[in-house]
C-alpha cells in the first residue's frame, strides 16, 4: 500500500464516522473557548429574562423605606437602593429590558440595512449612488450623537429609545451587506435568474439575500451588545427608559453617583451586569464571525 | 495625486451639506423651543406675549426654508453663516457660539489627546504580544481585556475610578482624595491639571484602546505570514528585530486609520465622560444645549463633530492613497 493510499483510507474513514451533536459542541468549545464562554453568558442572560418572575425574590418596582441602603446580605443579596428596592431583583428584571431593546433594535436595524444594502448592490446606478451618499451623511454622526438627536426629537420612553438605537444601525449594516452583495451580483446565477424573467423582488429575496446571511447574522450579534450599551448610556443620561422600570443604565443614574461612597453596591452591580452582558454578546459574536466568515476577521 | 486630493475633497461637500440639512431639520422637529424653556424658568405661568417677543427677537418666527430674500429664512441664515464662518449666537446665553465653544475646546481637546495617548500605550504593546503569542493563554487574556474595554460603559468605569480613588486614598492616608473639580490650564499648573484630567482620559482611553488592540493584533498576524518576514527569519535575525523593524512598521497602517477615525468619535464619547467627571467641556455643553432646547448651539456642536469626523476620514484616505498608488487610480 502506497503512502497516498493510506492517506486516502484515513480520510475516507473520517468522513464515514458522523460526529455526534455533543462532539460538534465540544469541538466548537475547543476551537473557540472565548466564544463558548460568551455563549454561556448569553444563555444565562436569556434564562434570567425568561424566568425573571421565578428567580427574583422581590418585586423590582416596590419601594420599601424601612430597607433603604441595606448593604448586601442574605436577605438582600446585592443590597438595596435609595428607595429600598432590591438590587438583585432589579438586575434580574433589567435583563428583560436590555434584551428586549437589544434584540428589537439589532434585528430591525440589521434587517432594514440588509434590504437596503442588497437593493443598493442589485440595482446599482443612480439608486446606489444616492443611497450611498445618504448613508455617508448618517455615518458621519457618532452613534451616541445620532441617538441623542433622535431622542431629543421623539422624547423618552422604551419605544423611542429603540427607534433612536435602530436608526444609526441601518447604514452600518447596509454598508457591509452591500459590499458582500456586490460580489454575489457578479456570479452567473443572478444573471440566470434574470434571464428566467423573475421579478426584482424574487431575485433579491430568494437569490441574493440568502447568500449574505453570514455578514447579516454577524452584524446582528454585534449590534445586540452595542444596543444594550447604548440603552444604558441613554438611560443614564435620563433620556432613555424612565423610572420605575428596571433598567441597568437607569439604576446607575438614580443616586448611584451621589451615594457611591456610602453605598457603593448601588453603583457597582448594575455596571457589572451591563459589562457582562455586552461582553458575552461580543465574545459570542466574534467567535460566530470567525466560524462563519474568516474574510470579515479584519473588521 | 493632486487630482485625487481634489476629487476626494469635493466628495466631502455633499456629505457636509447633507449633514447640515439633516441636523437642521431634526433640530426644528424637537418639540418646544428655547423661549418656552426660559419663560418656564421664571415661574409656573408662562406669559404668551413674552414668549412671542422672545421668539421674534431670536428669529424663530422666520420661515424655515424659504423666504424672500432667501437668507432671511432660518436655513438660509445657517448656510450663509457657514460660508462667512459665523456660527451665530447661542439662544440661551446670547453669547457668540464660537465664544462658547472656545471656552471649552481646550479642555475637551486635551482630554481627547490624553485618551489617545493612553490608548496607544495600551493598544500597540498588547496587540503585538497577542499576535506574537497567538492562541496561547496570553493571547486569550489580552483579547478578554480588550473586549472588556468595549463592554464596559465608560461612565460606569468613570464612577468606579472615582470610587477606587476614594477608597485607596482613604486606606492609604486616612483622608479621601478626589480629583480637583475646577479646571486649570496646563500652562499654569501642570500637576493640578493632570491630576484632574488623567482619570477621564484613562476611562475613555481604555475603551478606545480596545478596537485598536484588536486591529494591531489582526494586522500583525497578517503581516507575519508575508514572505519578507520568512526571509528575515531565514537570515537568522532576532525575532525581536523582525517584529519591531519589519513586521510592526507594515502593520501600522490600518492601526493608524483606526486611531484617526476613533479620534473623531472620541469627541462624541466625551459627552458621557464629562458628565461623570463633572468637566465643563464640549460634551457637557452639548447635553446642556439639548436640555435647554438651545438648538442653534446643538446644531453647531453636532456639525463640529461631523466636520472633525469628515476631515479625519479625508486625511486617512489621502494618507492611504499616498502610500498605495492603486487607490489613487481606482
Amino acid at each position: 500500500m502506497s503512502m497516498s493510499e493510506i492517506q486516502r483510507d484515513l480520510s475516507a474513514e473520517k468522513i464515514a464516522e458522523r460526529p455526534s451533536r455533543i462532539a460538534v459542541v465540544l469541538d466548537y468549545v475547543r476551537r473557540y473557548p472565548l466564544g463558548a464562554a460568551g455563549a454561556m453568558v448569553v444563555l444565562a442572560m436569556l434564562f434570567m429574562a425568561v424566568f425573571a418572575d421565578v428567580i427574583a425574590p422581590y418585586d423590582p418596582e416596590e419601594n420599601s423605606f424601612e430597607h433603604m441602603f441595606s448593604p448586601p446580605s442574605l436577605q438582600f443579596l446585592l443590597g438595596t437602593d435609595d428607595f429600598g428596592r432590591d438590587i438583585f431583583s432589579r438586575i434580574i428584571f433589567g435583563s428583560r429590558t436590555a434584551l428586549f431593546v437589544g434584540f428589537v433594535a439589532a434585528s430591525v436595524g440589521a434587517t432594514a440595512g440588509l434590504v437596503l444594502g442588497v437593493a443598493s448592490a442589485y440595482f446599482g446606478g443612480w439608486f446606489d449612488l444616492v443611497l450611498q451618499r445618504v448613508m455617508d451623511v448618517f455615518m458621519a454622526f457618532p452613534l451616541i450623537i445620532m441617538a441623542l438627536a433622535v431622542v431629543a426629537v421623539l422624547g423618552t420612553g422604551i419605544d423611542k429609545v429603540i427607534i433612536a438605537i435602530t436608526i444609526p444601525f441601518i447604514p452600518m449594516c447596509a454598508r457591509v451587506v452591500r459590499s458582500s452583495a456586490l460580489a454575489i451580483r457578479e456570479i452567473p446565477y443572478v444573471d440566470a435568474a434574470r434571464a428566467c424573467g423573475f421579478s426584482h423582488a424574487r431575485i433579491i429575496l430568494r437569490h441574493m439575500v440568502p447568500n449574505v446571511m453570514a455578514p447579516y447574522l454577524i452584524m446582528i450579534t454585534a449590534f445586540v451588545g452595542q444596543a444594550i450599551l447604548l440603552e444604558a448610556v441613554l438611560s443614564y443620561l435620563g433620556l432613555g427608559v424612565q423610572e420605575p422600570t428596571a433598567a441597568w443604565g437607569l439604576m446607575l443614574k438614580s443616586g448611584a453617583e451621589e451615594y457611591a461612597e456610602s453605598a457603593p453596591w448601588i453603583a457597582i452591580f448594575p455596571g457589572v451586569a451591563i459589562s457582562l452582558a455586552v461582553f458575552g454578546f461580543n465574545l459570542f459574536g466574534d467567535a460566530l464571525r470567525d466560524a462563519l466568515d474568516p474574510k470579515l476577521r479584519m473588521q | 495625486m493632486y487630482r485625487y486630493i481634489i476629487k476626494r475633497l469635493l466628495l466631502t461637500i455633499p456629505t457636509l451639506f447633507g449633514a447640515a440639512v439633516l441636523v437642521f431639520v431634526l433640530m426644528r422637529m424637537v418639540p418646544g423651543d428655547v423661549c418656552e424653556v426660559r419663560m418656564a424658568g421664571f415661574g409656573a405661568f408662562a406669559d404668551q406675549e413674552a414668549i412671542d417677543i422672545c421668539r421674534e427677537n431670536l428669529g424663530l418666527n422666520n420661515p424655515w426654508l424659504w423666504a424672500w430674500p432667501w437668507w432671511d429664512s432660518q436655513f438660509g441664515q445657517v448656510m450663509w453663516g457657514y460660508l462667512t464662518l459665523d456660527l451665530g449666537k447661542s439662544m440661551w446665553t446670547g453669547q457668540p457660539i464660537t465664544h462658547e465653544i472656545g471656552l471649552r475646546f481646550q479642555l475637551s481637546l486635551q482630554v481627547a489627546f490624553m485618551a489617545t495617548a493612553v490608548a496607544i500605550l495600551i493598544a500597540i504593546p498588547l496587540g503585538t504580544i497577542s499576535a506574537v503569542k497567538q492562541d496561547t493563554w496570553i493571547d486569550y487574556c489580552v483579547r478578554t481585556f480588550s473586549i472588556a474595554g468595549i463592554a464596559m460603559p465608560s461612565f460606569w468605569l468613570g464612577i468606579m475610578i472615582i470610587l477606587g480613588l476614594l477608597i485607596t486614598t482613604q486606606a492609604w492616608s486616612g483622608t479621601p482624595w478626589m480629583p480637583p473639580i475646577v479646571y486649570v490650564s496646563p500652562f499654569e499648573d501642570l500637576a493640578g491639571n493632570l491630576s484632574q484630567l488623567i482619570w477621564p482620559a484613562v476611562a475613555t482611553g481604555y475603551r478606545y484602546s480596545a478596537v485598536a488592540t484588536r486591529m494591531t493584533r489582526s494586522a500583525l498576524l497578517e503581516v507575519l505570514r508575508e514572505d519578507y518576514v520568512r526571509t528575515a527569519r531565514a537570515k537568522g535575525l532576532l525575532e525581536r528585530v523582525i517584529i519591531n523593524r519589519h513586521a510592526l512598521k507594515n502593520a501600522m497602517l490600518p492601526v493608524i486609520t483606526i486611531f484617526g477615525i476613533e479620534f473623531a468619535f472620541l469627541i462624541g464619547g466625551l459627552v458621557v465622560t464629562e458628565q461623570v467627571f463633572n468637566l465643563n467641556g464640549l460634551g457637557k455643553l452639548f447635553v446642556e444645549s439639548v436640555l435647554t432646547n438651545d438648538f442653534t448651539l446643538t446644531q453647531q456642536l453636532v456639525m463640529l463633530v461631523v466636520v472633525i469626523f469628515v476631515f479625519m476620514n479625508f486625511v486617512v484616505d489621502i494618507f492611504y492613497a499616498w502610500l498605495d498608488p492603486r487607490i489613487r487610480y481606482a
